[in-house]
């Protein structure tokens, strides 16, 4: 029988912070696909449950908004899919909005609003769990009779705390009565608030609490940045040994796959050299991706980022930017990827393209090698005033140039857009919550999966392009100098040689950026093989130590500050922003500032006779 | 006997409310044509009659605030919060 009823198309629409993906995790627990609507960049998250019928439902899960009369990308395509006008999206048959059963005095005009859709529609109460701890009481049925909508309660983060909604949905949902245009919806919430609902407090005891604390001018600093330093530790300490078992992992399973290839030498080095490798070197740095994002989920679930980007916001739009833009800058330390897609929080697409674009700057560990390579080679481990280390010095400088300079630049792209326009902060500050693990859980596989997509695609292609670069052709009869050499990419390193001669760079350094654009840390690897190649025994400290000048190290590092040859950051960006306009700008940019700084350092470096 | 209640009260921007004091919205002000942000806080709840209170600011600068309207917290900067036009009861 279940056959011929027909599946039924559901749109989840709510308020920002109403636990609307909270309570899609519950209704379709793992079965869910992301992707993002055709043609932007807002994700669109689909997935399907069945009814106690056996009806399939489809349940689309709509971008949050306050209002229809749409302020942002997100509340347009919500607002244009709701009304089945958005391009490849069918209108849903039934719209499930979405309340915080807590915050009905904002949520029930939004509620208001949909109902004026005329669309069939059921309204579920959220968090009812937390609105009986604040002895909030609702009167279901009178709500139901003021609105002429069926009204469900619902704990998207209890078991079965959706099931009344699912049995609402799978009988027959009525058609809303119209309703006349033009009416005050804010009157219209106090009067159904004053007949339904009754409330004690107008806010969580907890969360002033709570507030007071987090939100205060020297505590609440204090506390950001203690939960910043131990975000920071975790991401490098705990990813160490995972990210030591990948990069074993794969440098095992590329010999064992070499050894079974050896008969076929240019196959063995596609795939051991050229993919394993590069491949390799951009998965490992998936452990840090996942711990970064366990903690930004853990704090965006718990209510704490918005307290954040509050602290922070007054300092950040002195720079252009908004407070919103702390966290995926911060992201940006471990890796721009994933600081790049964490700007999909801040809903000001001025602000987040800004943010996009001075996301390299922050330096990600992928800088890490190099630096420590030339540090260690260069910098005397020396104390300075008694207790602080030389070397460690340089790095923090490296650190620090890298953020001054983003300031810097978001500074001169607020200057060279002459955008005199008023962009708002105007953020709600949730109630806090305990982050559910479900919802972390799934949060965590997304980002997994859209990482591994890229590195299944635009990295796999661009790690067998520069393989080919640098196997073809291949080193003549009698050659005596390392065969890439005589590659294309050692052909591409003599030809940067000219470019890159006035900033003290040598050839070998050269070649060694060409591999360096797949991931940047690849660079210290190629530098190594270039070396090795050339029959230099010792190890790769040892050698640049004594074949580079000072000046040379000193204008290497000053590059890596900017080091505008990451090609998944770029690809990244042409993903989040959809447009090869901005992948060149920044691009542009990036090197121009890399070529400048690299050439004041070795020229006033040599100058002082380093 | 006709008791003459006299309700000392003071029209002011919300951006000039004092932490903690209790106030009531009466409009908010479009600072251009169209004003997003203006349209923006009334979605939010920011109309005439709806209880207000600045609860907290910023460390830097005392910027943005922390406002409680209806049952909801808003960070609004200065600029935004300068929109809405209350009356603080003295």
């Amino acid at each position: 029988m279940s056959e011929a009823v027909a599946s039924l198309r559901l749109a989840l629409v709510g308020n920002p912070n109403c636990g609307k993906t909270a309570l899609f995790n519950q209704l379709t627990g793992g079965r869910q696909k992301v992707a993002n609507y055709a043609g932007v960049t807002v994700e669109r998250k689909e997935g399907r449950f069945n009814g106690p019928s056996g009806r399939v439902f489809q349940l689309l899960d709509l971008p949050g908004a306050y209002s229809l009369e749409a302020a942002s990308p997100d509340e347009v395509i919500t607002r244009d899919v709701c009304l089945g006008h958005f391009p490849g999206e069918t209108a849903p048959d039934v719209i499930v909005c979405v309340a915080d059963a807590t915050n009905l005095r904002l949520h029930l005009r939004f509620v208001l609003e949909v109902r004026r859709l005329g669309r069939p529609m059921v309204l579920a109460l959220n968090m009812m769990d937390a609105a009986r701890r604040r002895k909030i009481t609702i009167d279901v049925n009178k709500l139901e009779a003021a609105l002429g909508i069926p009204v469900v309660e619902t704990i998207a983060v209890q078991r079965g705390g959706a099931t009344d909604l699912i049995a609402r949905l799978d009988g027959a949902v009525p058609a809303v009565a119209p309703v006349e245009l033009g009416g005050d919806l804010h009157a219209e919430v106090r009067t159904l608030i004053a007949d339904a609902v009754s409330m004690p407090r107008r806010t969580a005891e907890i969360d002033d609490a709570i507030d007071r604390i987090v939100l205060h001018p020297v505590i609440g600093l204090g506390l950001l940045a203690v939960i910043m330093f131990l975000i920071f530790q975790a991401v490098f300490s705990w990813a160490a040994p995972l990210m030591d078992g990948i990069d074993a992992g794969i440098g095992f399973f590329g010999q064992w796959v070499g050894a079974g290839l050896a008969s076929m030498p240019m196959l063995r080095s596609l795939l051991v050299d050229g993919i394993f490798a590069g491949v390799g070197g951009v998965l490992v740095f998936l452990p840090q991706i996942l711990i970064l994002f366990l903690f930004i989920l853990a704090l965006e679930e718990s209510g704490y980022l918005p307290r954040a980007a509050f602290l922070l916001d007054r300092l950040m739009l002195k720079a252009g930017l908004t407070g919103r833009s702390f966290i995926p800058l911060l992201s940006s330390f471990a890796c721009a990827i994933p600081g790049i897609m964490a700007t999909r929080s801040i809903q000001d697409p001025r602000d987040r393209l800004t943010t996009i674009l001075i996301a390299p700057l922050m330096t990600c560990s992928a800088r890490l090698p190099v630096y420590a390579l030339l540090i260690a080679a260069f910098i005397p481990n020396e104390t300075v005033a008694g207790i602080f280390n030389l070397q460690g010095i340089v790095l923090f400088t490296l650190y620090v140039a890298g953020i001054v300079s983003a300031l810097g630049v978001a500074w001169v792209i607020k200057l060279v857009r002459r955008d005199k326009s008023e962009h708002a902060l105007l953020m709600e500050l949730p109630s806090y919550r305990i982050p559910h693990p479900r919802d972390i859980a799934i949060g965590l596989w997304e980002r997994a999966s859209i990482f591994l997509k890229r590195v299944g695609g635009i990295i796999l292609s661009l790690t067998i392009i520069l393989w080919f670069l640098s196997s073809f052709p291949g080193a003549p009869a009698g050659a005596t100098d390392p065969a890439i050499n005589y590659s294309f990419a050692g052909m591409l390193g003599r030809w940067l040689h000219v470019v890159f001669a006035p900033i003290g760079f040598n050839w070998q350094i050269c070649i060694a950026l060409v591999p360096g654009l797949a991931a940047r840390e690849v660079a210290v690897s190629s530098l190594a093989t270039v070396y090795a190649l050339s029959g230099h025994e010792e190890g790769l400290q040892a050698v640049v130590a004594s074949q580079w000048s000072l000046a040379t190290a000193l204008s290497l590092l000053a590059w890596y500050v900017f080091a505008p040859m990451c090609l998944s950051t770029l690809a990244t960006v042409k993903r989040e922003t959809n447009s090869w306009r901005q992948v060149w700008i920044m691009t542009g940019y990036l090197f121009a500032l890399a070529y400048l700084a690299s050439l004041a350092t070795y020229q006033i470096a040599t100058a002082m006779g380093a | 006997m006709r008791t003459i209640l006299i309700r000392r009260s003071f029209l002011m921007r919300l951006s000039e409310l004092a932490h903690g004091t209790d106030a009531v919205v009466q409009d908010v002000e479009n600072v251009s044509e169209i004003d997003p942000i203006a349209r923006r806080l009334r979605d939010y709840g920011f109309v005439r009659g709806e209880p207000v209170r600045v609860v907290g600011r910023g460390p830097f600068g005392s910027d943005p605030l922390l406002v409680q309207i209806g049952f909801t917290r808003f960070a609004l900067r200065r600029a935004e919060a300068a929109r809405v036009i209350v009356e603080a009861a003295a």
